[in-house]
């Protein structure tokens, strides 16, 4: 069994699970949706007494904020106790492009060119994560909701404003894999 | 202690976006370019069983485990705010292959350079409450 879940999972299971997990958390309550802890935190650090936004009672968004802590958890026992060490089977296609970007075939979960320490100490490699990071927690509060928000909890209650934020999702994420990645790499 | 059980949902969520490999920036990659089922067999199957809840919920009336009713807010009608808002985000999470889930699950993986995009996403977030007065909606 825990061979089994060792493997990485495929997307049927993968998907039933985060379907499971939305349930679970509307059983519970509360609304599955994980960029509003961005908003709570900036909140709980004081944003409030400057920024309109974030003057509300953010102690009552402790729950998503316990989800978070969790969300940390579950992938350090992910990667302690539930891996087996195997790479990310991305297509041979994918592997191709991103070679031709520069950008090494996997050999872990993250390309070094981007989630290592060298990248980090680099002006390109700096900035790539913080202006990225930034356009979605700016992005992400503009349209009001991010992937669980809105690709999960929002298509799953048929929300037509919810489809329009996956739609500009895919149109982003379009620009910034065949326009801006050639550009930076 | 009453908070424990989102700790438990939140650990169940770490441990499936990295076992889906939802968090690793390849599969995001893979995904914007059209080249696997992957990412869509998961956002699928997600929805189409969500989707299935979410109707026998409202159907049946179910409450919560405290006897409330379940109610699902609807959200209100824009164009210009879910599509800018929407693709600023689009451009954010193909750049650094995490959305804000995924960002904190890296975290547990080690990942530690990831602090740097959360960092900007509170700024982003910041940035956002400041001046949403002055963007369309």
């Amino acid at each position: 069994m825990l061979e089994l879940l060792r493997q990485p999972w495929p997307w049927y299971t993968s998907g039933a699970v985060i379907a499971f997990v939305m349930v679970l958390l509307l059983f519970f309550g509360k609304s599955f949706g994980f960029s509003a802890n961005l908003r709570t935190i900036c909140s709980a650090c004081g944003a409030g007494k400057r920024v309109k936004f974030f003057d509300f009672d953010w102690r009552s968004q402790t729950w998503n904020l316990l989800f978070l802590v969790g969300a940390v958890v579950g992938g350090f026992i992910s990667a302690e106790f539930l891996t087996s060490g195997e790479v990310v089977q991305i297509s041979q296609a994918t592997v191709q492009d991103l070679q031709e970007l520069g950008i090494s075939a996997p050999s872990g979960l993250q390309p070094e060119e981007i989630f290592g320490l060298q990248a980090l100490f680099s002006v390109r490699g700096f900035l790539l994560l913080l202006l990225g990071g930034f356009a979605i927690g700016f992005g992400a509060r503009y349209a009001g909701g991010c992937t669980s928000g809105h690709a999960i909890s929002g298509l799953s209650n048929l929300q037509l404003p919810s489809l329009i934020a996956v739609i500009g999702f895919f149109i982003g994420g379009l620009i910034t894999t065949f326009v801006l990645l050639p550009l930076i790499f | 202690m009453k908070g424990f059980k989102f700790i438990l949902a939140g650990i169940l969520f770490g441990i499936v976006m990295s076992k889906s490999e939802a968090i690793s920036w390849y599969r995001i990659q893979e995904m914007f370019r059209f080249q696997s089922f992957h990412m869509y067999g998961i956002i699928g199957t997600a929805v189409m069983l969500g989707a299935l809840t979410t109707y026998v919920i409202k159907k049946y009336k179910l409450r919560d485990y405290q006897g409330n009713p379940i109610v699902f807010q609807p959200k209100e009608m824009s164009i210009p705010r879910y599509l800018i808002g929407g693709t600023i985000f689009g451009l954010g999470w193909a750049l650094t292959g995490a959305c804000p889930g995924p960002m904190f699950v890296n975290i547990g993986f080690s990942y530690w350079v990831i602090l740097v995009a959360i960092a900007g996403g509170l700024a982003g977030t910041y940035m956002y409450g400041a001046m949403s007065d002055r963007l369309p909606h």
